[in-house]
């Protein structure tokens, strides 16, 4: 079976023709299988935001294709448009897009424009808010009345109302404090969980895309610069600072230790495994 | 050291909007910035970090009690361009603060309104545009750059305006971790080389580190204020007000309660592995013995 997204040879350049043509992405290759989680990451200006807004057909590509369970998005007009919503896409600050008088009405913006019936939409609502734990008195609130992270949360229900197969998140956890992230993030492994749904995820705290991603997607210069597990591209932490990145501080705490001469594991980027490798090495007497 | 920045039994809350009542954020704050300081506020969502921020330059006023900058009363209309002047500001997202088409045009801004002689804002736009790293893009179109280099023209554009102290509402929240680097390392020549005070709203941690003093608001008041020491051993004072704490922190916190012996103020991550080897080289000694 081809998997969900299949991305090949992508390339997409900005202001072609003018003096100001520059290349966002080039030659970009991946693909996403169902309930997967990946992570997208890379320096500003990489070309993680033009490669997202390739993958539901906001952009189309100069050349290089986006396959959709094996089909080209732009082989007719109405797939393309069938992409949006099983392909959805939640922006940076989303909550500057919220428009309507209650936060219900704008999360069902989106099946509105799939035609669906009144019972159906209503029904997707429900879910959608409760993917994102608002309650009914919320959903009745005008969402400019709601607080930062509640916004951000009826954005984000207004794209898992149209139950995509794909979510993306270009930064869903920007400007959040400490409770809010979690949140958010607990909303979208719930959301992948019980869809079976696959996640790509934007995010610039690499403590974040370790405790949450199958596979991280580094980009650099508009180029993919590697893909793997967590375990496999935090072991080249040096790497990643040459490129704008770094790794968790937990990893780059454990980097100095076996620098020290400690038997440690070298593949440690989540704080409770690090607590466990150190605790197992101390009861050791001194090995891992 | 003088104050450049003093609140005195500051209170406010937004005006009652039609049926509701009217939303305290602080009351009887009082609050000192040394002149030449490094501050960093943080706290939770909705605690009045970045209401707090626009009173000291007059975007918003007090309901009771008063902000001063360098001795002026911020409610004077008279003194108010003095203030602005004094105190620049730079918020969390750039698309908000650009308005020109070319990026040098857009850090002109700010001098020309204040009247400078072209051959000074001359000068002054290029110093700005080479302290934030942003001068070769000086003919650009601020719109299609990337969102950390907007965020660098936008400090740009306060720079150019020579303020004695910048204050900055997250202004790293959409950048990545270079981005973020470049920008804080900015903000700190700023204040190391030429003496202008920082505060620094954020949510990220480690930009704390280096600051003279980290501010933690909640509740409508301060929690905690002190060295970045001081305040970040306080792990369940800060994780109550739903604060971060560095993740080196977390992981001398986790051990500790492992039964390890730690101290919680190793913050830099050579500190903190220097920690854990001591402890561990504590232990492997004592059971030789």
């Amino acid at each position: 079976m081809p998997p969900v997204i299949e991305v090949r040879e992508l390339t997409h350049s900005y202001s072609v023709g003018t003096p100001f043509e520059h290349v966002a992405i080039e030659h970009v290759n991946f693909t996403a299988e169902a309930g997967e989680f990946l992570a997208l990451i890379g320096h500003t200006g990489s070309g993680k935001s033009t490669l997202i807004q390739h993958l539901n057909g906001l952009l189309k590509p100069n050349s290089g294709t986006v396959l959709f369970h094996g089909e080209d998005i732009w082989k007719d007009k109405k797939f393309t448009r069938t992409i949006r919503s099983k392909v959805g896409l939640v922006f940076q600050y989303p909550e500057y897009q919220l428009f309507e008088e209650t936060a219900f009405r704008d999360i069902a913006f989106g099946p509105k424009n799939m035609g669906l019936s009144e019972a159906e939409i209503r029904q997707r609502v429900l879910r959608a808010a409760s993917f994102v734990g608002l309650t009914d008195r919320l959903l009745e609130k005008s969402p400019f009345d709601l607080s930062g992270g509640q916004k951000r949360r009826v954005a984000i229900a207004g794209v898992i109302a149209m139950e995509p197969e794909v979510l993306i998140l270009d930064e869903p956890t920007a400007g959040l404090d400490a409770k809010g992230r979690q949140e958010i993030l607990s909303n979208i492994r719930a959301y992948q969980k019980a869809q079976n749904a696959t996640i790509i995820m934007v995010s610039h705290s690499m403590e974040e895309v370790a405790e949450l991603a199958d596979r991280l997607i580094v980009m650099k210069n508009g180029r993919v610069d590697a893909i793997g597990t967590p375990s496999e591209i935090f072991r080249q932490a040096e790497h990643l600072r040459a490129i704008g990145l770094g790794a968790p501080q937990v990893t780059e705490v454990f980097r100095l230790l076996r620098e020290k001469g400690l038997e440690l594991p070298a593949d440690t980027y989540t704080l409770a495994y690090a607590v466990k490798a150190l605790c197992r090495f101390r009861e050791g007497g001194g090995h891992a | 050291m003088s104050n450049i920045i003093t609140a005195e039994n500051l209170s406010f809350a937004y005006p009652p909007q039609e049926g509701k009542l009217a939303i305290p954020v602080f009351e009887n704050l009082n609050l000192e910035i040394a002149e030449g300081s490094f501050t960093v506020v943080i706290g939770p969502n909705g605690c009045g970090k970045s209401t707090l921020a626009k009173q000291f330059n007059a975007v918003l006023l007090p309901s009771g009690g008063k902000v001063y900058v360098l001795g002026n009363d911020t409610s004077n209309e008279q003194t108010l361009l003095e203030i602005r002047r004094t105190v620049g500001m730079v918020f969390q997202n750039p698309d908000n603060q650009i308005v020109s088409n070319v990026v040098e045009e857009d850090v002109a801004f700010a001098p020309e309104n204040l009247g400078v002689p072209s051959a000074e804002i001359r000068k002054r736009v290029d110093d700005a545009l080479k302290t934030v790293g942003m001068y070769e893009f000086r003919n650009h179109a601020p719109h299609l750059l990337s969102g950390g280099q907007k965020q660098r023209i936008a400090i740009a554009g306060v720079l150019a305006m020579q303020p004695r102290c910048i204050v900055l509402d997250e202004p790293t929240a959409m950048l990545d971790p270079r981005g973020r680097e470049e920008v804080i390392r900015t903000i700190r020549t700023l204040n190391r080389a030429r003496g202008m005070t920082v505060v620094l709203i954020t949510h990220h941690m480690s930009e704390a580190i280096d600051a003279d003093r980290v501010l933690v608001f909640g509740n409508g008041g301060i929690l905690a204020d002190g060295s970045p020491r001081e305040v970040f051993t306080q792990v369940e004072l800060l994780r109550a007000a739903n604060i971060d704490v560095p993740q080196t922190t977390a992981l001398l916190y986790e051990l500790k309660r492992q039964g390890w012996d730690l101290p919680l103020d190793a913050l830099s991550t050579e500190e903190c592995a220097e920690a854990i080897a001591n402890a561990l080289l504590t232990q492997t000694e004592r059971s030789q013995k």
